[in-house]
């Protein structure tokens, strides 16, 4: 490990921000503790510690400096941010006024079930709102994230062909236009990935699968519609050539934004999938979570559901609420994490599908489609579009041109970032080349659209024009394009000298 | 609708662009047959109705506001400086996404990497990543770590019964086709017995620093055994109790990974918390999730990206050190601001308020006839009591009569454990909380006011 | 585009090369490979004495886009790996065929070398996949 002088010894310019540690003084203290109350105990001096190297800072410092890092960032809050498969839509206020209540806040997991009846009730209503939606049998709050809820689900598929006696189902089919959770969950789980491609409109091989389709098929694992942004043409197909070799359909949630009332993944046939609460429901992101991924079942899997989940222990009646309680499906896979899931994100989904109700999640959906496909028509002419259809909630284009040699993808995305624009996702679905993935969301307005695709067309014309403009952006961030190699070579993740130790 | 801001004039010229008359036009590759289903939701409330609603669910609990509260096992009512919340409430922090734009995430990324540098400190290790779920899934990424470290030819894990049962449970869980094997926890075993457990088929031993019970074993000579038999040593800590006892590194850990929510994140009836992560450098390539390093940027100056990247999922796929993408970033922010603001001085005074008030605590109830402390080893803030009564009977006296969320019934993991409670004392306890708790414990019929 | 493909060597499909001497033979990655790899931050070595198996991966080679496997263009036991690379991971940018080997084995089947490409059948399939 290094000390701070050796890290910066490169640097010729001063930090945007100091670090927190090169704040403050010895001494300085932010926090005002009470005195003991109680009559001091004798500390066991042989098992305390003698240093502690944290900061010394007053609390004026500590705001001044987490504003002013939190300037350096863009945001929702900031500006448009059409980051295609993360769904970056507006994240209303009240959601975090709500989590904030103190009956939700200052409640302790483990207290007795009978004194957080409010906290059950919003769980158990959440997790029959959720079903309803997916058109599923039964929800488990537990997963933390998509991955987690990825996890869950395909851990259920294998529990399920262990526990009908075919252990020797060890297969997820994986399209190779899937995230990259996909087969990092299923390797996870101990099973084998196999991956198919797409055929030239981005739709699964349905030659291919029929091949790999066999008795060794534990499941298959998509997107939907898919991470090319479109809706998949032979989805019954797809669904039925799967079940038809025995093996389960898992749905990735991260694209529900495009399905709420559309379709429900239980009607098309999915046996289990998972919801991204931050994406669909407007839980924020938090610069990278927390965020909330439960998991959907129909019967068949509904007892394997990670657990515990939200119960009626006793009926209400009339004006008398129903008990709510906690338990274990009866053949669980277990627990994914201690206690019941992200409970202050589940909170703020609850609030959002509450503001909405059917319709107006449906609306949610047309209007998060209406804008994709707005951009993509009027970008058509000037990026290519590897699929001429009408795309679901984000589409992907690509970022290169032959009369622009030497421009990548991530040129266009650093040229954005000076008209005051998040970038797309670049590179994904990999499938693509120099792919960017345009996720707009319902909550843009038409205007925000419209200043977004003279930025886009206006780039496609630098790219020709002044193509240095692209590969030197951006100019006008805080910092300029970072030294990802020097970073990874390094290896500096600290800022602080480790304490020698004796041996 | 509220947050879809479309006039009908938009609607219109934006359907006319695309070519297509409707917006049900837009869904025409949907099967028919599935196509529109009806969403049975109740109808939409405006915003100061779902206030309402909520707030009325929120307000049914009972919670820690109106209550004194003695429950811990894992999860503990510890002070929140306000100014956390005024920053965690910044919209250029919680609506950003994971920053995978360095350009626009200086302000994450600094924050995350002076986080990593904090809980590196603090568990004396060289390298700590931006979160994982919570402590226990830490836990089950410990042993994700410990299982690529040894390329699967180590596959047993000799996991300590003091370990909080929910993550054994989850490792377990995590765990179920990967090969690996727990050891060691169905029992009493203490330290010496998992260490006769060691073997070269070890892959890792988990010891609990305090344990479930609080306690603070005698691990002095564990590292050194463990480490002889060539496998690595993992250490699940309170990070409050790191305030006052010798940091993990110190002690000769390989791996520390614990439950953050005491560093300034609300209960919140089990979440969102914080996992964390730390490790020695020369394992930082097998550490799963984000990792913030510095750099410079073309200017040359200072700046922060997230590093190590081929191991995650987006690029490594099936041969990705694990799944995990979306973490808990802003949990590591509130634990970041946390530390700052409590900083040398605070972190140690809040751990001493908590000994002492804790110790002040046990005494009071050792003293009282029919109840009996475990004080056979040192303990931090938590202690066990053996009740003449079953713990649930006492806690709902505690409850109606006292105001009082008691402690937590140790019979419900530990069967061989009746009759005994779990009490966490904070420095959120005052001592007339303390008082009334002794009292109402030594008064099993006596019916108080509430405490506050 | 043209890469270099040494005559003095052979090579797999998956982008190794295997220069042989007497029963024991050096293997890297090409310069095609490393090419496309962009800079080389990390390689995670094998150990001396582990045997490797034609076809299977014996390690890693990162950049900051992506970790690529490195597969054993022929059977073996490791006798050396080169411990350079730790420190410096891009002598496999800088001399691919040179200071940037990064196994040497100890050939348990010479008669595996046969079914390698040699160098012009090599350059062709990296023109090819432009």
């Amino acid at each position: 490990m290094t000390d701070e002088q050796t890290t910066q010894s490169n640097a010729t310019l001063p930090p945007l921000e100091p670090l927190i540690y090169d704040l403050g003084a010895p001494g300085r203290k932010g926090v005002n503790l009470p005195d003991s109350d109680v009559p001091e105990a004798r500390l066991p001096e042989h098992l305390v510690r003698t240093g502690l190297d944290l900061p010394e800072v007053s609390e004026m410092d500590v705001v001044r400096h987490f504003v002013r890092l939190s300037q350096f960032n863009y945001s929702i809050d900031t500006g448009f941010y059409p980051l295609g498969s993360c769904t970056m839509k507006y994240n209303p206020k009240l959601n975090e006024d709500m989590a904030r209540l103190p009956g939700f806040a200052l409640a302790h997991p483990l207290q007795d079930t009978t004194t957080v009846q409010g906290a059950l009730a919003l769980m158990y209503t959440l997790q029959a709102w959720l079903a309803e939606i997916s058109g599923m049998a039964g929800v488990s709050l537990q997963p933390a994230a998509g991955a987690h809820g990825e996890f869950a689900g395909i851990l259920m598929i294998r529990a399920y062909h262990i526990a009908n006696g075919e252990p020797n189902r060890t297969r997820i089919i994986v399209p190779d236009s899937a995230h990259g959770t996909n087969p990092a969950t299923t390797a996870m789980t101990g099973l084998d990935v196999v991956e198919i491609t797409s055929d030239n409109n981005g739709d699964v091989d349905l030659d291919r699968l029929r091949e790999v389709c066999d008795e060794t098929v534990a499941g298959m694992m998509i997107t939907v519609p898919n991470t090319l942004g479109v809706f998949e043409g032979h989805i019954n197909e797809i669904v039925d050539i799967v079940h038809g070799c025995g093996g389960l359909m898992y749905m990735d949630g991260a694209n529900m934004n495009a399905m709420l009332g559309i379709a429900k993944p239980g009607e098309l046939g999915f046996d289990v999938m998972h919801y991204n609460l931050h994406k669909t429901f407007s839980t924020p992101h938090g610069g990278g979570g927390p965020g909330s991924g439960p998991v959907a079942a129909n019967e068949k899997l509904l007892p394997f559901l990670p657990g515990p989940v939200a119960t009626i222990e006793e009926e209400g009646d009339g004006d008398i609420p129903p008990l709510y309680g906690l338990s274990m499906p009866e053949q669980s896979i277990g627990r994914l994490k201690a206690f019941y899931g992200n409970f202050g994100m589940l909170v703020r989904a609850f609030t959002y599908i509450m503001l909405h109700g059917g319709p107006g999640l449906k609306a949610v959906t047309q209007h998060a489609v209406l804008n994709a496909n707005y951009i993509r028509a009027r970008l058509k002419d000037s990026y290519t579009m590897p699929f001429e259809r009408i795309c679901g909630h984000e589409f992907v284009c690509e970022g290169h041109w032959t009369d622009a040699e030497g421009v990548h993808a991530l040129d266009v995305s650093k040229r954005l970032m000076d008209y005051g624009f998040h970038p797309p996702t670049n590179y994904f679905p990999l499938i693509v080349p120099e792919a960017l993935l345009i996720e707009p969301t319902e909550t843009e307005s038409k205007e925000a659209c419209d200043a977004f695709i003279e930025a886009m067309l206006t780039i496609a014309k630098e790219a020709k024009d002044n193509p240095d403009l692209l590969h030197e952006a951006p100019h006008k961030t805080p910092v300029g394009r970072v030294d990802e190699v020097r970073a990874a070579k390094e290896l500096v993740l600290c800022c602080r000298p480790i304490p020698a130790v004796e041996k | 609708m509220t947050y879809i801001p479309h006039t009908d004039a938009d609607r219109e010229a934006m359907l006319k662009a695309i070519g297509v008359e409707s917006l049900d036009d837009l869904f025409d590759a949907v099967p028919t047959g599935q196509r529109f289903p009806r969403l049975d939701l109740p109808a939409p409330l405006s915003e100061p109705e779902a206030a309402w609603e909520v707030g009325g669910l929120a307000a049914s609990n009972v919670a820690a506001q109106d209550y004194a509260i003695f429950l811990g096992a894992g999860v503990y009512n510890h002070f929140i400086p306000s100014v956390i919340n005024h920053i965690l409430l910044r919209g250029e922090f919680y609506t950003a996404y994971t920053p995978y734009q360095p350009e626009m995430s200086q302000g994450t990324l600094q924050a995350i990497y002076e986080y990593q540098s904090m809980m590196c400190a603090l568990t004396g290790m060289e390298a700590a990543n931006a979160s994982h779920y919570d402590g226990a899934t830490s836990l089950a990424e410990a042993v994700t770590m410990a299982r690529a470290h040894f390329r699967g030819k180590r596959s047993k894990v000799i996991l300590c019964p003091g370990v909080h049962p929910q993550y054994r449970a989850v490792a377990r869980t995590y765990h179920q086709g990967s090969g690996m094997q727990f050891v060691g926890d169905k029992g009493n075993a203490t330290i010496p017995d998992l260490i006769d457990m060691l073997d070269d088929s070890t892959a890792m031993l988990v010891v609990s620093y305090p344990n479930f019970f609080g306690q603070i074993d005698d691990i002095g000579g564990l590292a050194t055994a463990v480490h002889n038999a060539g496998a690595l040593l993992c250490l699940v800590v309170d990070p409050i109790a790191l305030g006052l006892f010798k940091s993990p590194g110190e002690l000769g850990a390989d791996v520390v990974v614990g439950e953050g929510q005491p560093l300034g994140i609300p209960m919140s009836y089990g979440g969102p918390y914080l996992g964390f992560f730390a490790t020695r450098k020369k394992y930082a390539r097998q550490i799963a999730g984000r990792i913030i390093g510095e750099t410079v940027d073309k200017h040359g100056r200072r700046a922060y990206v997230m590093t190590l990247r081929p191991r995650e999922q987006d690029i490594r796929r099936e041969k990705a050190t694990s799944n995990i993408c979306t973490n808990q970033g802003l949990m590591a922010l509130a634990a970041c601001v946390y530390l700052s603001v409590m900083g040398k001085h605070g972190l140690r005074r809040v751990a001493e308020l908590c000994y002492h008030k804790a110790h002040y605590a046990a005494e009071q109830i050792n003293a009282l006839e029919d109840y009996s402390v475990d004080t056979s080893k040192p303990f931090f803030k938590e202690f066990v009591v053996t009740c003449p009564r079953p713990v649930s009977a006492i806690n709902e006296h505690l409850l109606e009569h006292w105001g009082i969320i008691g402690g937590y019934g140790l019979s419900q993991d530990y069967p061989q454990r009746e009759n005994q409670m779990l009490v966490a004392v904070t420095e959120m306890n005052t001592r007339d909380e303390i008082d009334t708790l002794v009292e109402a414990l030594r008064n099993p019929d006596a019916h108080a006011g509430h405490a506050h | 585009m043209a890469w270099k493909t040494p005559g003095n060597a052979k090579y797999a499909e998956s982008d190794e090369w295997i220069i042989v001497d007497g029963d024991s033979a050096k293997v890297g990655l090409t310069d095609y490979a490393q090419d496309h790899l962009s800079d080389v931050v990390f390689v995670d070595l094998p150990e001396v004495g582990d045997s490797v198996t034609k076809g299977e991966s014996f390690g890693t080679v990162e950049s900051v886009k992506a970790a690529s496997d490195v597969y054993a263009p022929a059977s073996g036991e490791i006798i050396a790996v080169n411990e350079a690379l730790d420190d410096e991971p891009e002598l496999i940018n800088s001399d691919p065929y040179g200071a940037g080997w990064i196994i040497e084995i100890k050939l348990s089947d010479a008669g595996e070398l046969d079914s390698l490409m040699d160098a012009a059948a090599y350059a062709k399939h990296c023109d090819e996949r432009e």
